[in-house]
């Protein structure tokens, strides 16, 4: 590894004063993902920042329009909470099916968004409850939806001097579900990731969300799949087309977790198993 | 490059002149010596790593040293009590959750973070609490077993208490 100079500010204000005047360095939350890279030489950074003692991201506040999560919670920390498990049921799971607890206790919400990775399991169940991101700088600061916050595997809208500062989630409408499609039940990347969120009004649905991870170099919202959706009622053959529909919206590639042709099929049959859930 | 960090580890207090680059395991192993701190993957994988920081049970492969400024550590040389095992250790021997002893430490810290806040978890919540602790010997039924017979036996004696 190469050596570096590392710093622990504990203010946001600190924070972003130390990141004006050191355009190359590299933040640090949980480090489950970037200490891999460092170890693997894939990071040199020559400077490291901590967000460990910056409390103001490290929790949440409600207000009567919804839920601001501070990108410090660490996923351990997010399971723990009565008040987002009550609300959020769906995401919670999902950060329950992370890694392991060792990892959960480390990792932090803003890592897995801003490490970048198609198949990190925050995303898909954030983009279905219309995650909005707020990123801030020394000079700046700037809303946008989470889907579109990825530009790459890796790669992000955030720009050198720039942090995650929280997620905004709406009160939440009509219910969200996670799954994870995985070889093992725990310890394992996701093959396919696929959060599902209907809201009905008279039996029929008025909002559909259907987002996907793991099969695209980003994850994105299934727009056409949420379109079909939208203003029907829920029938065995509608979840059908759905699945069908979602698949054809994919575009995995092959690798060692699974092919483009295996991938598409999971995603099938886990929209499907969603709406069903949902219905 | 260097950093001064203090932190207590295993209720004793200590200040280390440390490389940025230091993991807490290597500070753990070289610097204090405490040797039931074992490396496995490095990479998060295994579990043979963990520790508690402020009472969360982490992976020591995956934390850099500077960043426990202020923790509260404890590995498994800090769980025995009055110079005796903790019952989870004696569990462990009894029930046979030990073969080479590699995962041990890793499992005890974990299973013990999980009996902290679950003091009666059932074999679901141990298995998937232990999830990332991996043993390449026992085949893991004797460690759950531990870890459930020692839940029921600290319950009991609290109410027989
Ligand atoms: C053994 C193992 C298993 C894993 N399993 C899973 C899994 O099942 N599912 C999954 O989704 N992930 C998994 N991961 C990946 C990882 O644990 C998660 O992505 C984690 O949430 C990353 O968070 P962190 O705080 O550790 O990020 P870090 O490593 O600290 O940071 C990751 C990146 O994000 C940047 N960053 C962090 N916070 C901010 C911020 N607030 N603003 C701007 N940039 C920021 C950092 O600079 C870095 O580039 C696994 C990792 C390991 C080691
Ligand atoms: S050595 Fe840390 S998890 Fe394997
Ligand atoms: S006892 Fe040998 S690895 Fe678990």
């Amino acid at each position: 590894m190469k050596a570096f100079e590392h710093y622990a500010p504990d203010s946001v204000e600190e924070l972003l004063e130390l990141l004006k005047s050191k355009p190359n360095a590299k933040l640090i939350a949980g480090g489950t993902d970037l200490l891999l890279q460092m170890k693997e030489g894939t990071a040199q950074p020559e400077t490291v920042v901590s967000l460990k003692n910056v409390e103001e991201l490290g929790g949440f506040s409600v207000s009567k329009n919804g839920y601001r999560l501070g990108t410090g919670m660490t996923l351990r920390r997010i399971t723990r909470s009565n008040e987002l498990t009550q609300n959020f049921p769906g995401l919670i799971y999902a950060a329950g099916v992370v890694a392991s607890e060792q990892i959960r206790s480390l990792a932090t919400l803003g890592g897995n968004i801003c490490n970048a990775s198609p198949s990190a399991d925050m995303v898909p169940p954030l983009i279905a409850l219309d995650a909005v991101v707020q990123l801030v700088s020394s000079q700046s600061q700037r809303e946008l939806p989470l889907s579109e916050f990825f530009k790459g595997p890796g790669e992000s809208v955030l720009k050198s001097g720039e942090i995650l500062h929280s997620i905004f989630l709406p009160q939440p409408s009509g219910s969200m579900i996670y799954s994870k499609h995985a070889p093992r039940k725990y310890m394992d990347l996701a093959v396919v990731g696929v959060a599902v969120r209907l809201a009905k009004k008279h039996g029929k649905i008025n909002e559909a969300r259907v987002a996907l991870g793991a099969v695209g170099p980003v994850p994105f919202r299934a727009e056409k799949t949420e379109a079909l959706l939208a203003g029907q009622t829920l029938t065995t053959e509608l979840m059908r087309e759905a699945g069908e529909m979602a698949a054809g919206e994919c575009v995995p590639i092959d690798d060692i977790r699974g092919s483009a042709w295996y991938r598409k099929r999971m995603v099938k049959v886990h929209v499907r198993r969603n709406l069903e859930a949902l219905r | 490059m260097k950093k001064i960090i203090s932190f207590t580890v295993n209720g004793a207090k200590q200040e280390l002149y440390l490389d940025t680059r230091k993991t807490l395991l290597k500070m753990l192993r070289e610097d204090l010596e405490l040797m039931g701190v074992h490396l496995g993957c490095g990479g998060g994988d295994c579990g043979a790593c963990t520790v508690l920081l402020n009472g969360e049970p982490v992976t020591s492969c995956l934390v850099l040293a500077v960043d426990c400024e202020g923790a509260e550590i404890t590995t498994v040389e800090g769980v025995q009590q009055n110079g005796e095992l903790h019952p989870l250790q004696q569990s462990m021997i009894e029930k046979g959750g030990i073969q080479c002893g590699f995962c041990t430490p890793g499992m005890v810290m974990n299973s013990l973070a999980l009996l902290r806040e679950n003091p009666q978890p059932t074999e679901t919540e141990v298995r998937q609490a232990l999830s990332g602790n991996l043993c390449r010997c026992t085949g893991y039924a004797k460690i759950v077993e531990a870890v459930l017979d020692v839940g029921n036996a600290m319950t009991n004696s609290k109410e027989a208490g």
